[in-house]
């Protein structure tokens, strides 16, 4: 198996990177870590006549915090500085969930959110954190609020000609994370991210429809619980299973992963509350 | 096609690729350094992972012109010129963590960065069965041999703890 042949553009900035990608005639695709794309090319499901290397680009990379108490992650990030930085628990924690460590030296929190796989890991993270995703194209940069970039299954609202240059997220006080995946590393059957973020709480979870969903319901009820959250459980897992649109496929029926979701749900609150409030 | 410099094992080798040439590709076709196997071509099996500056990745999902900058370590870079295996090529041997070998040397670079980062970090915790286990999940072998496998990982970490 051998990807059709393409030319392998290796840009040193932003600028020259888009100025490849408006090209009508270069036909081309950003590269990140490779991790989702590489097979693709493999099977020959994409084709493009040039991929534009965003491992040339310097400014990509590094991980600050920001003045409004974001933490700011370069594109180009790989998912092992994720798990090693400990910038941010969630991140941290979320993103040992990826795949294998040979997966996780190349890919990248840009290529993951850029593929938009609502299984994987870092979508929903960034949904659940208020991600901004920082945007380069050919008329300049823009922002695109995390929840308003994944349209459908693989599917954004990146222009062909945009670059994701950086995810920034808000660290939230309180988090709780769960997954599923039937075996180690696979993408996730169903993940449950809770989080408290400045103005409230997050419920999201990952492989139940197209793209990562928000349990308003459940959110709700944690908002409206002020501090005491005693005796929420049954009431936020019922919001989730009786809200949750979900589908049947071979890995399983719409009837389990109700199930699931549930339940996962359920093991992301223990989590949480099982976590020290250092872990933020 | 377009003229690349590798470091390789130590060695800078000089050599022209095609730009959908994957790093295994070149290893294997242009090097000669055919310890690096090819099973699954697309990310799953891990069998052609090596080190790209001590970090194992899966050169089927790399291209050569991509690794010009790093220091690339394969399966027959890890024996010293004399011919005395790596301490985790010894435990592979010691403990019979391997059948056919097609699957050997992806987990034996696989096992090399879990063991050297676990004797860097040895205050991260026991590596036990669960977390080797874990550490080498994607990394698959078909003759399903996988207790001496763990055996040898095991062994290893006590040899360099030696």
């Amino acid at each position: 198996m051998k990807p059709a042949p393409f030319e392998l553009v290796r840009p040193a900035t932003v600028d020259d990177a888009v100025a490849v990608l408006a090209d009508p005639a270069a036909d081309a695709k950003p590269l990140a870590g490779g991790q989702s794309l590489v097979p693709l090319l493999a099977m020959r499901l994409a084709t493009p006549a040039t991929l534009v290397d965003l491992n040339t680009i310097g400014s990509l990379t590094g991980i600050d915090d920001t003045a409004d108490e974001r933490v700011r992650f370069g594109a180009m990030t790989r998912q092992s500085t994720l798990v090693r930085s400990r910038r941010h628990g969630l991140v941290a924690h979320a993103s040992a969930w990826i795949g294998h460590t040979a997966i996780r030296s190349r890919g990248t929190i840009g290529g993951s959110v850029a593929h938009a796989d609502p299984s994987a890991e870092l979508p929903s993270v960034a949904v659940a954190c208020d991600g901004v995703i920082g945007v380069a194209g050919p008329d300049g940069s823009r922002t695109i609020a995390a929840v308003d970039l994944f349209e459908s299954m693989l599917e954004t609202t990146l222009r062909s000609d945009e670059i994701i240059t950086e995810v920034t997220l808000r660290r939230p006080q309180r988090w709780g994370f769960a997954e599923f995946a039937r075996r180690d590393g696979d993408f996730a059957l169903v993940l449950a991210v809770i989080a408290e973020v400045a103005d409230g709480w997050r419920v999201v979870l990952g492989g139940v429809g197209p793209t990562p969903w928000r349990c308003r319901d459940a959110e709700r009820l944690l908002d409206d619980s002020a501090t005491d959250m005693s005796g929420l459980d049954e009431a936020i897992l019922d919001a989730v299973a009786d809200t949750v649109e979900t589908f049947d496929d071979v890995h399983a029926s719409a009837e389990y992963r109700r199930a699931m979701a549930a339940e996962f749900t359920a093991r992301a609150l223990a989590d949480m509350a099982d976590r020290e409030p250092g872990d933020a | 096609m377009r003229d690349v410099e590798l470091a390789v094992n130590g060695r800078v080798r000089a050599l022209r690729v095609d730009d959908r040439h994957t790093l295994a590709d070149a290893l294997r076709e242009q090097l000669g350094l055919t310890g690096t196997h090819l099973g699954c071509e697309h990310g799953v099996c891990g069998a052609c992972t090596v080190l790209v500056d001590g970090e194992p990745v899966r050169s089927c999902l790399m291209f050569a012109a991509q690794a010009v900058d790093a220091e690339i370590t394969t399966i027959e870079g890890l024996a010293q010129p004399d011919g005395t295996l790596h301490p985790v090529q010894q435990a592979f041997s010691d403990c019979h963590g391997l059948q056919c070998g097609f699957c050997t040397p992806g987990f034996v670079l696989t096992a090399v960065h879990l063991v050297e980062t676990h004797v860097v970090d040895a205050a991260a915790g026991p590596l036990d069965r669960d977390a080797i286990r874990h550490e080498l999940s994607g990394n698959i072998c078909r003759c399903t041999g996988y207790q001496g496998i763990v055996d040898a990982v095991e062994r290893a970490v006590e040899i360099r703890l030696r």
